[in-house]
């Protein structure tokens, strides 16, 4: 099929950005999106032209670097996928495609459609841990889980951190991001001694690096490849007031 | 000149690790923070040791090119980790596991190494759980398993089909935690270039920021490479697009010799090539092969008249199918290791009875959703049937998924002593960077096993015996005439990298380089076939750096110069791995050559003169390298002819 980009170009963080117009011809329904973002950058090199820079590495959905916000959705139009596992197939012959990077205060652009995510590691770090040091713990088995708290915290832990639901909501809040980890370790028995440290640090870390606040609007779970589900949110709300409370 | 020198410490198997600890030299608290390590890879090898060596108390910087530490290749595994917990009270020990891996690995791995892996294993599954890694678990709350090729007992532990992901993020909290408390600190998008080396031990490395472009320099007292592996030389590989032998590449023209180059994976259950325009290939977990059948059709104008279209594969009748495992191999059946199980599909299709585009297998669950129900199968393998679907447009609940061996793994690596030294003092190599626990072929769920292994429980003690000796060399400075002559040449290899402009990007000659491989340097190797594809190695090589081009600046963010540096490296160890597969005239494990095999067309070693580990070591540009090999020997184990029949 052949298609009409209009890419977001800019060449670094002070320059200023701007959509550029492109015409790419002959590609197949089964190539993958980025696939697709290949062929046209071999065709900007072989016109001399800068090729689109973009984050990505797995291409399986799972690293979580991938992050293109296409025609108004992050990670395109497909349900529960990345941009990487996005194909063409859910695109028509002679659409217009207009692909944009995350936008969002805690995520400053790098260079074209790469932006610097490293906010979410800061979050992390802040508690996003149970504090045990290698060697010296228990036998694994000694701690039995029940299986659905075990599903449940695994659901959370399948968060890949592509911070789609950031780039998703109005207000750029972290939320759902938070809740996963926070949700994981604190569902677990592993993880209750923490528990309220964890989530009152990561909680003001979120703040502190300038994410927004949290309106409930759902945008986030609509958008997260990895189906990461609001109770999460309704989880760590629990657990923060608790914390607060104690 | 560096010699071979195993270290294997003395005593019985089962006590050499017990006694190399009890008298290894130890580092007292206040010392270690006077001493600057450095850690290169934060996937599961580089932030387990970066976040163990933090705990200690050691200064710890550690790199990766990606953004952040949590996306490191290791985050795609699948499929499991093993140990030799015997949870399932089938009859595994430490020492079935170590049997079951040198058996799987064709016995061309080092006996003490691969002994002190199993007896780590049941730690490391201990140590996830405390981090609060989300396992399987059964009903009753204690840890699930699984069964992986290779091994007649159930020792897989497994979160979903993400038990990397799941591994990785356990060990990246652990870093966090680390990074928090200012032991440890961390460099996103930073690309090693090269190793700085002061009077011969390695001291330091310089880095590209791959956001602005500068060359940054660092010092430690020893550096650790866990860099993962080189299967991306082929292009179309289950890798992720960044993975790469750079770091392990310039490790060698330094003087770190590269073991087993010849040793690569090819994974049996992949998603099938479809197109030329395609980036990567996707593999579909080892563990399908517990409930998926593999056939192709009996008759070969079945195979036909499938590949055209005009039947599906429910109208072959069951006794119209060729159950093509089970048939050669009654005992493992399906379940047989990745070597054998590739060859198998690779000689089905060359016989002409390949389905879709000829270069395809079956994997069909028809008969374990018929037995265990469909909604079984989906709890143990949903996200994989999802995977397919997206990328194939196909239920593989309804119909068969297609397969095909892809490149997955490579066995081979930077060569470490016991201590995971490699032939440069000072410098640590661990995970699928170094060559040690897998010998010629790797068995499923055990990458996890050694990254984990090497980066909690073995490196972290060994680091500390070879660091107990420097606590009096004081942190030296970057203004050093070897870092100013190392980032010199690096300097100089992005520049020229940059200025031949010529006609053609560097994805063209890497998709070259992948065609030259896979055909000359893949599943079935000959003399002839490996002489030839030197050759075009070389000239390949020779027109990279006469007609590539690289669009863009050196100073600012430019993933075209970051390829090009990588395949600048893939052409010469593609090279090295076609001299080593030329060298070793017998089959095993992975390396098969068509010379080399039984009248059944089985894998035929050549113990008499091949147990050895070749070991390659650099002389210069455009000379011959040197071969050195370190012999095996096996003590605790019988070397016996691999037989997965009966
Ligand atoms: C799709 C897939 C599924 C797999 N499934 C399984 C499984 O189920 N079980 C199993 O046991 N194994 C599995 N494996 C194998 C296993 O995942 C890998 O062998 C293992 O994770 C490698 O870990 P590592 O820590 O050695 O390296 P990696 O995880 O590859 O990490 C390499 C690190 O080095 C960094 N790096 C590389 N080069 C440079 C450089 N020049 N400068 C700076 N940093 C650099 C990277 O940024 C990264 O942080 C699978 C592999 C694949 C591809
Ligand atoms: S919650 Fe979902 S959208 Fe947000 S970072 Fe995690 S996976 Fe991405
Ligand atoms: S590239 Fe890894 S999730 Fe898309």
């Amino acid at each position: 099929m052949d298609l009409t980009l209009k890419v977001w170009r800019q060449k670094n963080n002070k320059a200023k950005g701007k959509f550029v117009e492109y015409k790419i011809k002959n590609i197949s329904k089964d190539s993958s999106f980025l696939e697709m973002m290949d062929i046209l950058n071999e065709q900007l090199i072989e016109e001399g032209v800068e090729p689109v820079a973009f984050d990505h590495d797995c291409r399986e959905g799972i690293c979580g670097m991938c992050s293109l916000y296409i025609n108004g959705r992050p990670h395109g139009p497909d349900e529960a996928v990345t941009v990487c596992q996005l194909h063409m197939r859910k695109f028509n012959d002679g659409d217009t495609i207009v692909i944009e990077p995350w936008r969002a205060k805690a995520f400053p652009l790098i260079k074209d459609l790469m932006v610097d995510r490293s906010a979410f590691d800061t979050i992390i770090q802040a508690g996003g841990y149970v504090s045990v040091n290698t060697g010296g713990v228990p036998d694994a088995n000694s701690i039995p889980i029940e299986r659905d708290k075990a599903e449940l915290s695994m659901d959370a832990a399948a968060c890949i951190g592509c911070g789609a639901c950031v780039a998703a909501c109005k207000n750029a809040s972290a939320m759902l991001f938070v809740s996963a980890k926070v949700s994981q370790l604190n569902l677990l028995p592993q993880g209750k001694a923490e528990a309220k440290l964890r989530v009152e640090a990561m909680v003001k870390e979120m703040d502190d690096l300038g994410f927004g606040n949290c309106t409930n609007t759902g945008a986030c779970e609509a958008e997260c490849p990895k189906e990461i589900s609001l109770t999460n949110i309704a989880r760590l709300n629990r657990n923060f007031y608790a914390a607060k409370l104690s | 000149m560096a010699t071979l020198n195993s270290k294997i410490p003395d005593g019985p198997i089962a006590e050499k690790w017990t006694n190399y600890k009890a008298h290894q030299k130890l580092v007292n608290p206040a010392n270690k923070r006077k001493l600057d390590i450095i850690v290169v890879g934060t996937g599961l090898a580089g932030a387990s040791l970066a976040a163990s060596l933090g705990e200690l108390g050691f200064k710890v910087k550690v790199f990766c090119y990606q953004d952040s530490p949590r996306r490191a290749h290791s985050i795609a595994a699948q499929g499991g980790i093993n140990a030799a917990k015997n949870y399932q009270n089938d009859g595994d020990t430490v020492y079935r596991l170590f049997y079951d891996t040198v058996k799987g690995g064709d016995y061309r791995a080092r006996e003490a190494n691969v002994y002190r892996l199993a007896e780590v294993s049941n730690n490391i599954i201990d140590q996830c759980v405390a981090q609060g890694v989300p396992f399987a678990r059964e009903y009753g709350g204690l840890l699930a398993n699984r069964s992986f090729g290779g091994a007649l007992v159930s020792r897989t532990f497994y979160a979903r089909g993400q038990t990397g992901q799941q591994l990785l993020l356990g060990a990246y909290s652990a870093l966090s935690r680390q990074i928090k408390k200012g032991n440890v600190e961390l460099f996103t998008r930073s690309e090693m270039q090269d190793l700085v080396l002061i009077d011969g031990k390695a001291r330091g490395i310089i880095t590209r920021n791959l956001i602005t472009g500068k060359l940054e320099r660092h010092f430690g007292h020893t550096v650790a490479l866990a860099t993962g592996g080189y299967g991306n030389v082929f292009f179309l590989s289950t890798n992720a697009m960044g993975s790469n032998g750079s770091a392990a590449w310039q490790a060698y023209k330094k003087g770190a010799f590269f073991a087993n180059p010849a040793f690569v994976q090819i994974h049996p259950t992949c998603i099938p090539v479809h197109g030329d325009y395609q980036s990567k290939l996707t593999l579909m977990s080892e563990s399908l092969r517990n409930d998926g059948r593999i056939w192709v059709p009996k008759n070969i104008e079945d195979a036909e008249k499938i590949r055209k279209g005009e039947i599906q594969p429910k109208d072959i009748a069951e006794e119209d199918r060729d159950y093509y495992l089970e048939r050669r191999y009654p005992a493992f059946g399906n379940l047989v290791p990745r070597d054998v199980a590739s060859r198998a599909a690779k000689e089905r299709c060359d016989a002409g009875y390949g389905v879709g585009t000829g270069k395809a297998v079956f994997l069909d669950f028809e008969d374990a959703i018929k037995r265990l129900g469909r909604d079984a199968i989906e709890a143990r393998y949903g996200n994989l049937f999802q995977m397919y679907e997206k990328i194939n447009d196909t239920n593989p609940y309804e119909t068969p998924m297609m397969i095909y061996p892809a490149i997955h793994y490579t066995m081979g690596g930077t060569w470490v002593d016991y201590e995971l030294m490699s032939t440069i003092p000072g410098l640590f190599v661990l995970g699928e960077a170094n060559f040690s626990d897998h010998g010629a072929n790797r068995l499923g769920a055990s990458a996890l096993m050694q990254g984990l292994a090497d980066g909690y429980f073995v490196a972290p003690y060994t680091i500390q015996n070879y660091l107990a000796d420097e606590i009096l060399v004081p942190r030296m400075s970057t203004d050093l005439p070897e870092f100013d002559e190392a980032e010199k040449a690096v300097q100089d290899r992005l520049n020229k990298l940059i200025s031949i402009n010529g006609k053609y990007s560097v994805d063209h000659f890497h998709k070259k380089l992948g065609h030259i491989m896979w055909d000359h340097v893949g599943m079935a190797r000959t003399k002839e076939g490996l002489e030839e594809g030197i050759q075009m190695i070389r000239e390949l090589k020779k027109e990279f750096w006469k007609e590539l081009k690289v669009p863009g600046s050196l100073d600012e963010l430019n993933n075209e110069l970051e390829k090009a540096g990588r395949v600048a490296d893939f052409l010469e160890i593609g090279e090295l791995m076609a001299m080593d597969a030329l060298n070793r005239n017998e089959s095993c494990g992975g390396h098969f050559r068509e010379e080399y095999k039984t009248e059944e067309g089985e894998a035929l070693r050549d113990d008499k003169n091949y147990t050895y580990v070749s070991a390659w070591e650099y002389k210069g540009p455009d000379q011959e390298p040197v071969l050195h090999k370190e012999p095996l020997t096996f003590e605790a184990i019988k070397v016996q002819q691999r037989n997965y029949k009966k």
